[in-house]
């Protein structure tokens, strides 16, 4: 599904990705960890090509998003994504929020939108709260309307960019109750999160990364038994100690 | 002090016979008014445009917006105004230019007097757009354009939208220098509300009642536009956002 090949990217002199190399196969479940700095929302932001990228190649679904000629924006419909401050478009309401891009991209009625958007706000639990504006629902909410808006596109894998992040801490759950259950489902994804939990429960494979590079690419039991790199022995002594 | 005051001179009929010199007062204020909102016009049209454009990845387009807004912003409008009204008829082709000159007098000051405020004030909203834009969340453009928008798309549904409603309060402060800077087309003979105010001193020999009743006219106007521009923001303000319920 997702094919990362050798990809680089400079910011200047900054290397901020070094070689990176990984794939994600179909209804696989990868979750991205490592310190910040690391590389590792810049690395996810690469795969729907909102991140441009100097060298390597990345393969979505067969497409190549670095090449010039890919339609980008026809790739970027068919992967959904979340990001850590959630960005509902704050002018309009909720079920707005979920139909517009069913309708203006993928060509939708009104109608036919609205009713998949009420549909999936129900599979979060916020069928309540259609009428209102994102300004108005707690984060959790938000982010829970951000899930179904990028599911609303039927996209063939989604990316989550820190989903929990800027979130209260009585709010994470909420939010990682409705990715398990999309990864139950058969969803492809990839998940940058510190969550570590989530992973442990969930994930097939974790991915760690450090200055850019990807330092370790394993099945998440072993990850989570003995990291063969020193540096992710460090970063998981320190995250699972509380 | 020994001045005459008399509030009267208003009704009196004026020097041309056929009005009272309210009239003249009145018809001022008219072009005042005319000028302004056509200008106005202009200045959101051009400067919306300028602005985006001044916000667009594309660099070429970005620096034609960029000298665009400099150009205007950094040369005083009296100097902008005598080129667009004395120097730019010259450099026009010699008939047309020819045909212009031969044209309507008042039209030709007022075309220019519009053009010129319209083109001064657009760079000064598309500043004003350009800082709205800037403002927004930067996640907001990625959320665009991973729902698959294309970039035009994505400034028209998801940051225009709010760009918009952030610049309204600096839009209105501009929106009432309009009104404001018009006097300065008095300069070249359009007869707006300055104009007919120095016109009537130079008639009736009243200063203190022209002036007063061209300041009056002024507020008149400015708070009017005021408050139809704070309506019109509460109007659109968004529901759990910045000004919103």
């Amino acid at each position: 599904m997702i094919n990362i090949a050798n990809v680089s990217k400079h910011y200047g002199s900054f290397q901020v990705l070094k070689e990176c190399t990984t794939s994600v196969a179909k209804g696989e479940v990868i979750v991205v960890c490592g310190p910040s700095g690391s590389g590792k929302s810049t690395l996810i932001k690469c795969v729907n090509g909102l991140e441009p990228f100097q060298s390597g190649e990345i393969i979505v679904d067969g497409t190549s998003v670095g090449d010039p000629k890919t339609n980008l924006s026809k790739l970027r419909a068919r992967v959904g994504m979340v990001f850590q401050n959630f960005e509902l478009f704050p002018h309009m309401s909720i079920t707005q929020n979920l139909a517009i891009a069913q309708v203006k991209v993928l060509g939708r009625s009104q109608d036919e939108a609205m009713d998949k958007g009420l549909k999936l706000l129900d599979r979060v639990g916020l069928k309540a709260q259609a009428a209102k504006f994102p300004g108005q629902l707690s984060g959790g909410q938000q982010q829970r309307v951000a899930i179904a808006r990028a599911l609303a596109m039927d996209p063939i894998c989604m990316l989550f960019d820190e989903p929990t992040s800027a979130l209260d801490p009585e709010m994470v759950n909420e939010v990682l109750d409705v990715m398990t259950e999309l990864a139950h489902e058969g969803m492809t994804m990839m998940c940058v999160t510190h969550e570590m939990g989530f992973a442990k429960r969930v994930a097939d494979r974790v991915i760690f990364m450090d200055q850019g590079a990807i330092v370790e690419d394993d099945s998440k039991e072993a990850f989570f038994a003995n990291p063969r790199s020193q540096r992710a022995q460090q970063f998981l002594a320190k995250i699972l100690h509380h | 002090m020994g001045y005459q005051w008399n509030w009267g001179v208003f009704l009196q009929s004026s020097a041309s016979g056929d009005d009272t010199y309210l009239g003249w007062m009145f018809a001022g204020f008219k072009m005042t008014i005319a000028l302004s909102l056509t200008a106005w016009v202009l200045a959101l049209l051009l400067g919306a445009l300028v602005g985006v454009l001044r916000t667009v990845p594309n660099k070429t387009l970005a620096g034609i917006a960029t000298a665009y807004v400099e150009l205007f912003r950094n040369v005083p409008l009296l100097v902008q105004l005598f080129i667009w009204y004395f120097v730019l008829p010259e450099l026009l082709p010699t008939s047309i230019g020819d045909a212009y000159k031969q044209s309507n007098p008042v039209l030709q000051q007022f075309l220019a007097s519009m053009v010129c405020l319209g083109l001064f004030t657009s760079a000064r909203v598309a500043e004003q757009v350009r800082a709205g834009i800037n403002s927004l969340p930067r996640g907001q453009k990625n959320a665009g354009l991973a729902l698959g928008f294309t970039l035009p798309q994505t400034y028209r549904y998801v940051m225009l939208p709010m760009a918009f409603r952030l610049v309204v309060p600096p839009l209105t402060s501009e929106f009432l220098n309009i009104f404001k800077n018009s006097a300065v087309c008095s300069t070249i003979g359009l007869l707006e509300l300055a104009a007919q105010g120095r016109q009537l001193v130079d008639y009736t020999a009243q200063p203190y009642e022209s002036f007063i009743a061209v300041t009056l006219s002024y507020i008149i106007i400015n708070v009017t536009v005021m408050t139809l521009m704070h309506r019109f923001e509460k109007r659109i303000a968004v529901p759990g956002y910045i000004g919103g319920k």
